[in-house]
């Protein structure tokens, strides 16, 4: 490669994840959403509202002339980082990402604009474990109607329009209300998964469903990393706060060397996971180098992710076991993230072939 | 002394006596238990013939293959692990004749008062006040002379306390010396007013432990174990026993958690990737290691060469739960986004195999915490096993009520 990735942060984008942690720390505190995922409303469509049609984030991918704000995946990168520290539950990643690339495929006009204004919520009906370039199921394309039924789609409770996959190779979008969307027992509380039905339900054609999935599920895929990284970052942050605070033994435990090196460890992975969390964001905004980036970021982010908050837990201790403290909460958002467009192992495999180093 | 072909008779003469399949299962066991084939490394009178503890292998083959019932021993580890070893070492004749039979039997469950907020690793900074009321008869639920103790504090993440009857605490009575100088040990009734155990959900949905509130509990001075300010020294029977008996099980080749992570390896072909395939037969060896180790372990205790291969028991086997638990959620790909079901119960034991994979992995999250978490035990290791010089130390010399918190 002749360039370089930019691999830092511009003041832009700076300034947009500090209007994002700000929104955040009003809408999104960790009872609230502990709370929220108890509820029939685990979304918070007030946060999302206030992200996506306050702020303008949900059109960042979408050029100006479509009805976007025409940024690129470096900022939604950033956008990431932040719901990846709040383990807010919007379908950012769901909608603004993984069904806008879909839709930025396909070239159809109006829909996407309503997605990028926020005021419409999108899914792509792929179930969530499904990495890009990876088999999916599909539904019937029948007499102009769509039957079948889909499982494990994230967001879809949320959701205004479904965005479906056909035996005939098209993408159809279906609207979300004359579908049947059965919530699942997702064991991300804070990113619902739901089944979805269709009983012979009209669906407009949008494209070719393979050049529109593959390109939302590596979209999907890179930017993860990036809530990924908000992930691990929020969770060494507060162990070390917490550590620094718990006294047993007459001192801070944060003293013992056993846990500072472990903590030191930790870090280390994070400062690794930013730089090929930011590698993956430039390389999707550029495209340049962009499945090798994806597959490195996503080889790489899950373990550190969950590390992080198997850390966080443990280092808690009795506290961390407990419902009340929101650590389970980025503990079951970091391991379905590891299951989320592709486990780790899939991503190696991926790049196995793309860096001619095939398995034996 | 007795041996094996000793027991092996008296086991047969209990099944005569008292045939499984027609006796009550309480009846049988109580009667197991006064034929001192309990747990027959125990005294005489008390459950056991003071034989060799291993020898208790004999007795349990004998009555598995008649189909006698067993004590449920997971309903009630606590006690059998913990309190019954207290109380047989420090109680005094009444207290053992009062409470191991009902607790061998399983008629009577046990918790565990030990940890508070303030006071987990650092068990011997605990701030729950117990304080004598002399003179007098006894004004707690059962009259006794002596006077009482009344108690006031709040215990954290007590398992099973819903369940329990009785509880084994450990409280301050000493605020003025050095903190493990100033401690007692009680048998605590959990009926006894001002007992208030409110539920503690946990990360897996259910509230397998509790919050404990003491306020104005009276406990009798008659149901003190060991000495008063000698709480520490007896805590440490309860403290060593609780490691033997989460590690100290037998266990055959897939008998723990690999074995359903194998079986749907080999039953969900379709689930196979390279990756997870040499993943798995790590931990497949891994935990195959642990399991002779396990065994090796056994054989010395009987052969009487006890090890300190004991001490890593309990790190393995949580390592290596977690790691398998985790493995197998990733395996299970779109199932493993899912989980079971998040209603807060309030459990009588934890279900592992009952479960599916995502409550194991979060459940064994609780493996390297409970009963110490690994990072003390490895303090443990490296002191009392490689006597490594300990940590420099501010509590020791300093009175409790002195110390920072
Ligand atoms: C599922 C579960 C069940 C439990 N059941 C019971 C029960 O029935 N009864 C009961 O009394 N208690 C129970 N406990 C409590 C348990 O014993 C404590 O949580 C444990 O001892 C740790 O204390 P802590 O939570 O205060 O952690 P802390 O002591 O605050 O430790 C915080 C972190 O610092 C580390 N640390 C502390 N000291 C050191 C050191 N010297 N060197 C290196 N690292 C150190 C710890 O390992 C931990 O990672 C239970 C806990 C769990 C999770």
């Amino acid at each position: 490669m002749s360039t370089q990735p930019d691999l830092l942060y511009s003041e832009e984008e700076e300034a947009v994840r500090a209007a994002v942690r700000d929104l955040l720390a009003d809408h999104c505190d960790a009872p609230g959403v502990i709370a929220r995922t108890e509820s029939d409303t685990p979304h918070d469509l007030a946060a999302w509202k206030a992200l996506a049609d306050g702020m303008g984030l949900a059109g960042l991918l979408v050029p100006e002339d479509k009805g976007g704000q025409g940024a690129s995946h470096r900022e939604v990168a950033v956008v990431l980082e932040e719901l990846g520290r709040a383990v807010a539950p919007v379908p950012y990643l769901t909608s603004a990402v993984v069904a806008t690339e879909a839709l930025l495929a396909c070239d159809t006009g109006d829909l996407l604009a309503e997605l990028a204004s926020g005021r419409r919520i999108g899914a792509l009906a792929v179930a969530l474990n499904v990495a890009p370039g990876g088999a999916y199921q599909v539904v019937r394309h029948e007499g102009g109607a769509l039957h079948g039924e889909l499982t494990a789609i994230a967001d879809a409770q949320a959701a205004d329009v479904l965005l479906v996959p056909a035996d005939d190779g098209g993408l159809y979008a279906v609207d979300a209300s004359a579908a049947t969307v059965t919530p699942q027992i997702p064991f991300d509380l804070t990113r619902p998964l739901a089944t979805v039905s269709l009983d012979g339900i009209p669906g407009r054609l949008l494209g070719d469903a393979e050049v529109a999935v593959h390109r939302a599920l590596r979209a999907g895929a890179g930017l993860l990393a990036s809530e990924q990284l908000g992930l691990a970052e929020w969770t060494l942050t507060e162990t070390v706060r917490y550590l620094k605070e718990r006294k047993q033994f007459n001192r801070p435990v944060g003293g013992f060397q056993a846990l500072k090196h472990r903590l030191a460890q930790l870090w280390l992975e994070v400062v690794n996971l930013r730089a090929a969390a930011r590698n993956a964001a430039d390389a999707l905004a550029t495209g340049e180098d962009t499945d090798v980036a994806v597959a490195v970021a996503q080889a790489y982010a899950a373990s550190v992710a969950v590390h992080a908050a198997e850390e966080a837990l443990q280092l808690h201790a009795g506290i961390g076991m407990t419902w009340e403290h929101p650590i389970h909460l980025y503990l079951k958002r970091a391991k379905a993230d590891s299951i989320a467009y592709g486990t780790a192992g899939v991503h190696r495999a991926r790049l196995a072939e793309l860096v001619d180093l095939q398995a034996p | 002394m007795t041996d094996a072909a000793e027991l092996q008779r008296r086991t047969a003469e209990l099944l005569a006596a008292h045939p499984p399949a027609s006796t009550d299962r309480l009846d049988f066991l109580k009667a197991r238990f006064d034929a001192g084939l309990a747990w027959v490394h125990y005294p005489e009178g008390l459950g056991g013939l003071n034989a060799p503890r291993s020898l208790q292998v004999v007795v349990d083959a004998e009555l598995e293959a008649a189909g006698a019932p067993d004590n449920d021993p997971r309903r009630n580890g606590i006690g059998l692990g913990m309190a019954a070893p207290t109380i047989l070492k420090y109680g005094t004749e009444e207290q053992k004749q009062r409470y191991l039979r009902p607790l061998w039997v399983g008629e009577e469950v046990w918790c565990q008062l030990f940890s508070e907020p303030g006071a987990g690793s650092d068990l011997a900074a605990l701030g729950t006040r117990a304080v004598r009321e002399d003179g007098g008869p006894s004004r707690s639920s059962e009259a006794e002379s002596g006077g009482d103790w009344v108690v006031n504090g709040q215990k954290v993440w007590t398992s099973g306390a819903h369940n329990s009857r009785w509880a084994i605490l450990i409280a301050r009575t000493d605020p003025d010396v050095p903190k493990h100088a100033g401690i007692t040990y009680f048998i605590c009734d959990m009926t006894d007013p001002g007992v208030d155990v409110r539920p503690l959900r946990q990360i897996t949905g259910e509230a397998e432990f509790n919050e404990v509130f003491l306020t104005d509990v009276r406990i009798p001075d008659s149901r003190r174990l060991g000495e008063i300010g000698e709480g520490w020294r007896v805590a440490q029977t309860t403290l060593n026993n609780e490691r033997v008996a989460i590690g100290g099980m037998r266990l055959p080749r897939e008998g723990g958690m690999i074995g359903p992570v194998s079986k749907t390896w080999r039953e969900r072909p379709e689930l196979r990737t390279q990756d997870l395939h040499q993943r798995l037969l790590k931990l497949w060896v891994d935990s195959e290691v642990a399991r002779l180790t396990a065994e090796r372990l056994r054989q010395q205790l009987v052969a009487g060469q006890p090890g300190p291969e004991g001490a890593g028991m309990k790190l393995a086997f949580a390592r290596l739960n977690q790691e398998i638990s985790g493995l197998e959620v990733e395996l299970r790909g779109q199932e493993g986004l899912l989980y079971d079901d998040w209603t807060m119960r309030r459990p009588e034991l934890v279900d592992f195999t009952g479960r599916d994979a995502g409550y194991r992995y979060l459940r064994s999250k609780g493996n390297s915490i409970e009963g110490g978490t690994s990072e003390v035990l490895l303090n443990i290791v490296a002191e009392r096993v490689l006597g490594l010089p300990a940590e420099p130390r501010t509590d020791k010399d300093v009175a409790w009520k002195d110390l920072a918190r």
